[in-house]
């Protein structure tokens, strides 16, 4: 029963969409009804078919599934598999989903029994290295960020709803927060990704006067080897660098180099 | 007389992650009763190992996207217990305004979008827009107001961005402070609003005698750091967890459960109200009493009400904190700390119990070892004692399938069980 509303006069069609979580800490969910001042607004604008963390209600019948949460299970790669074949369009809902997330970070060790032991101890449990939708499905749209940035999904679904281009900035983090005038963090002494990292949260970290750790991934042009130049300049350990590259998994291979250099696992 | 049935819920709705509740009655005897927790465990403690201790709250907080705050506040207390540091007074301030603002967003999200549909016969918030738009709009404002103060004084409502070791990267807005102060004291209004709708609410009459644990200090209600307390007479010290925690692995469950002097214990709001009564705020303490919320209350469908209760308290307190902030002027945001060897324990209050990280360092501050211990854990095996006595209660009451089954999902999310968490 999608009920019609009109946009600037134009009918638009309210699309079903359903939300699921995977591997995840739920936070890219909840930062939609975070979304308090808008959210009667944004209930407005589609129609919420599954959504089990807020309602009892559910269906299948959706069309466009934002998809929370790194694949770290068989069964969350059935429950992946199902929601390609039902969902016209599949969205990637933050960091995790994008690529792996925190949840990543578990792959940096080369035994992964000793990860299992080093949580349960020899009680048998069953996990799988952290990965991507879209190692296991085809992805339609990623939405970046660890949580993401609430305007912008706002704006990512009223874009679809009104069947228009989804685009992401080009541009880095370092740009926005260059717009904003604040104090450099590398002059503070803190490591910082803004330079290499993909913008649109609006220099979200620096501006509270913390580094960017690259949740969002890289930037299309991103320069590690430049970036890497100023950290060593101002003498800041190299290990720093690299815990803030590994941490959400966007920058997999800039990261895995990093940390062979540093002579591996600590 | 209702004599056999079989309920099954999976990936219970309207709680964070995912569990199910099986109940299963033959011939008036409760066969099985389970609360069956099937999260997929993420694995942070073992995450950190090898990393400099900065990591812990950062990665810390996304072990859950309602309670990051309590998480980054954890990990950032035993990284200083570890390394023998106080933070300033102005510092211990602004954080316990920052934790009393995510238990206040936490209780409203939980008590109005995930219990109160229940209450009121429907199945989400959603359609109580139409049918009860100023109960909504309430409740959305008072989830705006306390992630806003978030905003401002932690840099971002969700896995905030000022927290760090030492303080914080920098101040709140002395105005904004001031205009917080103003639309706290409406916030009680809102509160007071909400208190006459729950009082309308009918609450399951179903106890179960069970022990309550919480942080307490002697003068003021516990929420950062504190002895460690049980309503059975247990006290430890807060680096005493694991004596309080006593973790094990049953089938069943990808989470730890845990167990005091009983079976099973308790903690949450309810456990917080049990144990530390008297440290109430006063108006916190009239709307306890209207709803006839005392120690020692063994309902824990009342876990609901309790969470009310805090919320009033935790904004009396806020008004007074933010109070004391403006009297002084600003010292700096951060002070420097040193890295020593050795092992550090941080319990904070978070919305739904006691929270514990425990991390060992060495010398230059690198992580050896981390242990987490989440609420939700805690209460797992009460959870699954409460389903079955409320399955045998059903029994006896002759209860139909469809309420027995409504029940036992209200009496889980009576708890506000944050699952993700509790599998990290
Ligand atoms: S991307 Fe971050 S906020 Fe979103 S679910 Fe993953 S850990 Fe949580
Ligand atoms: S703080 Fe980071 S994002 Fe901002 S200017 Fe410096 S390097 Fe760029
Ligand atoms: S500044 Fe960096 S870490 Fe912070 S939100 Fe933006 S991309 Fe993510």
């Amino acid at each position: 029963m999608s009920d019609a509303k009109s946009y600037l006069g134009v009918p638009v069609l309210r699309p079903r969409v359903g939300f699921f979580e995977l591997t995840s800490c739920e936070g890219c969910q909840l930062q939609l009804l975070n979304n308090e001042a808008t959210l009667l607004d944004f209930l407005d604008l589609v129609e919420i078919v599954n959504f089990r963390e807020g309602m009892k209600e559910s269906g299948d019948n959706y069309r466009i599934a934002f998809v929370e949460g790194a694949v770290t299970r068989a069964d969350e790669v059935e429950r992946l598999r199902e929601i390609r074949r039902n969902a016209e369009m599949v969205i990637a809902l933050g960091s995790c989903a994008c690529f792996g997330g925190v949840n990543q970070l578990k792959n940096r060790f080369n035994d992964p029994a000793w990860v299992k032991r080093e949580v349960y101890g020899e009680y048998p449990i069953d996990s799988q290295a952290a990965v991507p939708l879209a190692a296991v499905i085809k992805v339609d749209l990623e939405i970046f960020g660890c949580p993401v940035k609430k305007e912008e999904v706002e704006r990512i679904v009223t874009n679809l709803v009104l069947g228009k281009e989804v685009k992401h900035p080009k541009y880095p983090v370092c740009m926005e927060c260059k717009a904003h005038e604040n104090i450099c963090l590398f002059d503070l002494g803190e490591p910082c990704l803004g330079p290499i990292t993909r913008g649109g949260c609006d220099a979200w970290c620096p501006s509270n006067r913390l580094g960017c750790w690259g949740c969002r991934g890289p930037a299309p042009e991103a320069n590690v080897d430049e970036l890497r130049k100023i950290v060593a300049r101002k003498n800041i350990p190299l290990e720093r660098l690299l815990d803030r590259l590994e941490c959400f998994g966007g920058f997999g291979g800039e990261a895995d180099a990093v940390r062979k250099e540093l002579g591996g696992l600590k | 007389m209702k004599i056999s049935c079989d309920i099954e819920v999976r990936h219970l709705s309207r709680v964070e992650g995912h569990g199910n509740i099986r109940i299963s009655i033959k011939n008036g005897q409760v066969r099985e009763a389970v609360w069956e927790v099937v999260e997929t465990p993420r694995f942070f403690e073992a995450m950190l190992v090898g990393k400099l201790y900065e990591n812990a709250p950062y990665i810390c907080g996304r072990i859950c996207g309602i309670c990051s705050i309590g998480h980054t506040l954890a990990s950032i207390r035993a990284i200083e217990n570890g390394f023998g540091f106080t933070p300033s007074a102005q510092t211990a301030r602004l954080r316990l305004l920052l934790k009393h603002m995510e238990t206040l967003q936490s209780h409203i999200l939980h008590i109005y979008f995930l219990a109160a549909p229940d209450f009121l016969g429907v199945g989400s918030v959603l359609p109580l827009i139409k049918s009860h738009p100023e109960v909504v709009r309430r409740a959305l404002r008072l989830k705006l107001l306390a992630n806003e103060v978030c905003d401002e004084v932690g840099g971002r409502r969700l896995h905030p961005t000022r927290t760090v070791v030492g303080g914080f990267t920098m101040l709140p807005d002395r105005d904004a402070l001031g205009r917080f102060h103003q639309r706290l004291r409406a916030g009680l209004a809102d509160l007071f609003a909400s208190a006459e709708l729950f009082a309308t609410f009918t609450f399951p009459a179903f106890t179960r005698e069970t022990e309550f644990v919480s942080l307490r200090r002697e003068g003021s209600y516990p929420f950062i750091g504190g002895e460690l307390f049980s309503s059975d007479g247990v006290r430890k010290k807060e680096h005493e967890y694991r004596a309080m925690t006593n973790e094990y692995l049953a089938a069943h469950s990808t989470s730890k459960l845990s167990r005091l002097s009983r079976e099973s214990f308790a903690v949450g709001a309810l456990a917080r109200l049990n144990n530390n009564f008297a440290y109430l705020r006063p108006q916190a303490a009239a709307i306890a009493g209207e709803f006839g919320l005392g120690p020692v209350n063994h309902n824990l469908f009342m876990n609901n009400l309790a969470q009310l209760v805090e919320c009033v308290h935790v904004v009396e307190d806020a008004i007074a904190l933010i109070d004391e902030l403006l009297t002084d002027c600003w010292q700096e945001p951060r002070q420097a700390v040193t890295p020593r060897a050795g092992i550090g324990v941080g319990a904070v209050e978070v919305p739904r119990g006691i929270l514990y990280h425990c991390l060992e360092f060495d010398k230059d501050g690198r992580i050896r070892k981390a242990d987490c211990v989440i609420p939700t854990s805690q209460n797992h095996a009460n959870i699954s004692k409460d389903i079955e006595a409320l399955a045998a209660h059903c029994v006896a009451q002759g209860k139909s399938d469809k309420e027995t089954e409504l029940l036992a999902e209200m009496l889980v999310r009576a708890y506000d069980p944050c699952i993700s968490c509790s599998v990290h």
